[in-house]
């Protein structure tokens, strides 16, 4: 038992501290990859000295994100002065929270067993193994969906309680919004689901070292592509980015649902915008990527096409599986970044419009096509 | 009613005004994904082609480092800063008139003058010689001002960005570091030949 407590927390302990990393990194990368986009140089100017030298480490700025973190947690608290007090407060916990909470289905590893790690460890643990994934759930999935939709609820309060018109108006096009766009998502995943008969997400990573046709690797983004495309739209609107990012639109609404919240408090929607773009990334890679796996690799090691077998010790593949699971999530996020900074800001109308008439039947399209053809195949 | 000036204005369904200059679309267009890739492979391969670039170690991007890196295209007539020219042994030509400061709309240039006795020619030189940057508006009527053509725009700029205005000055020394190796109109000495009263 006492075995299953330390692998727990410390799984626990990295993906967290992978998401932190990736919501600070990720704001250097936005940063960065917008200038590169743009012919520029990017943010360069934070550096830290090391003291008594006058060495200063740039970093290619780095460390910007450490001083906006700096600045955020050390500016006022400014509070409106009329608002639901309570509301208020947890407003900014309660968009943050679901976001840290999705990752805890999500698998970034294949199975650990730790006696085959090291031989100090077999003698405690036995043949104990455990998949690399914080919950091992069933419905891993429908987690998801239940915790991204408690977001909204979020952003709603924050805009109702701040007592402001644009706040309001920020809340009232985010609901809309994330509730279309939900059901989009939820919509697109159903034709995956179909396919692979389970919504475990071990269970559907696994599924993808398989090979399809003979020489393609069983992703999920060759099975169901139309899916993959609705599924990155959709979640680029749940998460409120351009060109979705109507509900917070700097030109028409000052900041949304977040006008009136300053210091760490605004921070921690920004914070949860960018772990949730690592969200999206990594539940994107499961879904459609072959999770944590190489193309033809699975736990054993690799099986090409050919019938040509490469036999991995059980070391290498679970740091290969980290390995991967972190590089396609990073390029993920910024083939996110990439979108946010080409696409410009739909209208408002033109986005119900978008989820509405264009790809809900996309999607309900795409959940008939799948289910015809599962039912055929499988008879 | 009969035309007293009165329009009737006659109430029915809204009507959307049309533009003249109303976009047309293609069907390719309305589909919008297609538009939407190409418009993605354009950022992605810019995107791309820098980060190659600055992985190979070259510089990826159109923009300068300021103040550390100076743009290589400025214009030959830029008026960029001031440089005072100098006499072969490398005291300033200037001969402390005060003409620039009189002529500068701004009022940037301060100069002091001072008596040197050793060059009965020129007895009245520049003690201090400052021109301040921060209100300095280049317009290079100091130049046009100048009797002895000891002042001069090159096109490089100041490299002054500072904390306050008062560290936005130029004084003596750094306008005099101007040396040239070939000047139309007169002749310097090589470098290191000049020496103060060696062609006395």
């Amino acid at each position: 038992m006492m075995q299953d407590l330390v692998v727990s927390l410390v799984f626990i302990g990295y993906a967290v501290g992978v998401l932190l990393l990736f919501g600070t990194v990720l704001t250097w990368v936005e940063r960065k990859q917008a200038a590169l986009m743009s012919d520029r140089i990017g943010a360069n100017r934070a550096y830290v000295r090391i003291p008594f030298t006058h060495i200063k480490l740039v970093w290619w700025g780095l460390f910007h994100g450490l001083a906006d973190g700096l600045k955020m947690m050390l500016k006022e608290d400014f509070r409106p002065n009329a608002y639901d007090r309570f509301a208020y407060a947890i407003a900014p916990w309660v968009v943050f929270t679901p976001v840290l909470l999705v990752f805890s289905v999500i698998p970034f590893g294949g199975l650990l067993v730790p006696a085959k790690l090291a031989p100090a460890l077999s003698s405690w643990f036995g043949d104990r193994s455990y998949p690399m994934q914080i919950a091992r759930v069933d419905a891993g999935l429908l987690v998801v969906f239940a915790f991204g939709g408690l977001t909204i609820v979020g952003a709603m309060l924050a805009g109702w309680s701040s007592s402001n018109k644009f706040s309001l108006l920020g809340a009232l096009r985010a609901g809309s919004q994330m509730i279309s766009y939900e059901l989009i998502m939820g919509l697109t995943v159903l034709g995956l689901i179909l396919i692979y008969g389970t919504v475990d997400l071990t269970h559907i990573a696994q599924q993808q070292s398989g090979v399809l046709l003979g020489f393609l690797p069983a992703w999920g983004i060759f099975l169901q592509p139309f899916a993959a495309i609705l599924f990155l739209t959709a979640a680029i609107a749940e998460n409120k980015r351009i060109p979705f990012d109507l509900p917070e639109a700097e030109s028409e609404l000052i900041a949304g649902y977040y006008t009136e919240y300053s210091a760490m408090k605004m921070g921690l929607f920004m914070f949860a915008e960018f772990i949730e773009i690592a969200i999206i990334a990594a539940l994107f890679t499961t879904l459609f990527l072959g999770g944590y796996n190489l193309p033809f690799m699975t736990d054993e090691g690799f099986s090409f096409p050919g019938g040509h077998v490469v036999p991995l010790s059980h070391t290498t593949v679970v740091l290969l599986q980290l390995v991967v699971f972190l590089v396609k999530v990073l390029i993920m996020s910024s083939f996110q970044i990439l979108v946010r900074w080409t696409l410009p800001r739909f209208r408002w109308d033109q986005l119900l419009r978008f989820a509405w008439r264009f790809m809900f039947p996309l999607a309900l399209t795409n959940l008939v096509v799948t289910a015809v053809v599962v039912w055929t195949v499988q008879g | 009613m009969d035309g007293a000036g009165i329009e009737i204005v006659k109430s029915g369904p809204y009507r959307r005004k049309q533009y003249w200059n109303r976009p047309t679309m293609s069907w390719w267009e309305k589909a919008y994904l297609p538009e939407v890739v190409r418009g993605l492979v354009i950022t992605g391969g810019v995107f791309l082609k820098n980060m190659a670039r600055w992985i190979t170690l070259r510089k990826g991007a159109l923009t300068t480092y300021y103040p550390e890196e100076t743009r290589a295209d400025y214009a030959r007539r830029n008026r960029g800063k001031h440089v005072l020219t100098q006499r072969p042994d490398g005291r300033p030509q200037c001969i402390a008139c005060n003409m620039c400061a009189t002529v500068c709309p701004a009022k940037v240039i301060e100069i002091e003058a001072a008596f040197d006795p050793d060059d009965p020619v020129h007895p009245k030189y520049p003690a201090r010689f400052e021109i301040d940057y921060s209100r300095c508006i280049f317009c290079g009527l100091c130049v046009e001002a100048c009797p002895e053509d000891a002042i001069r725009m090159v096109k490089e700029v100041p490299d002054l960005p500072a904390h306050d205005r008062h560290h936005m000055w130029l004084s003596l020394d750094e306008l005099l570091t101007w040396q040239p190796q070939r000047d139309v109109a007169k002749p310097y000495p090589a470098k290191g030949a000049a020496s103060r009263g060696g062609q006395r």
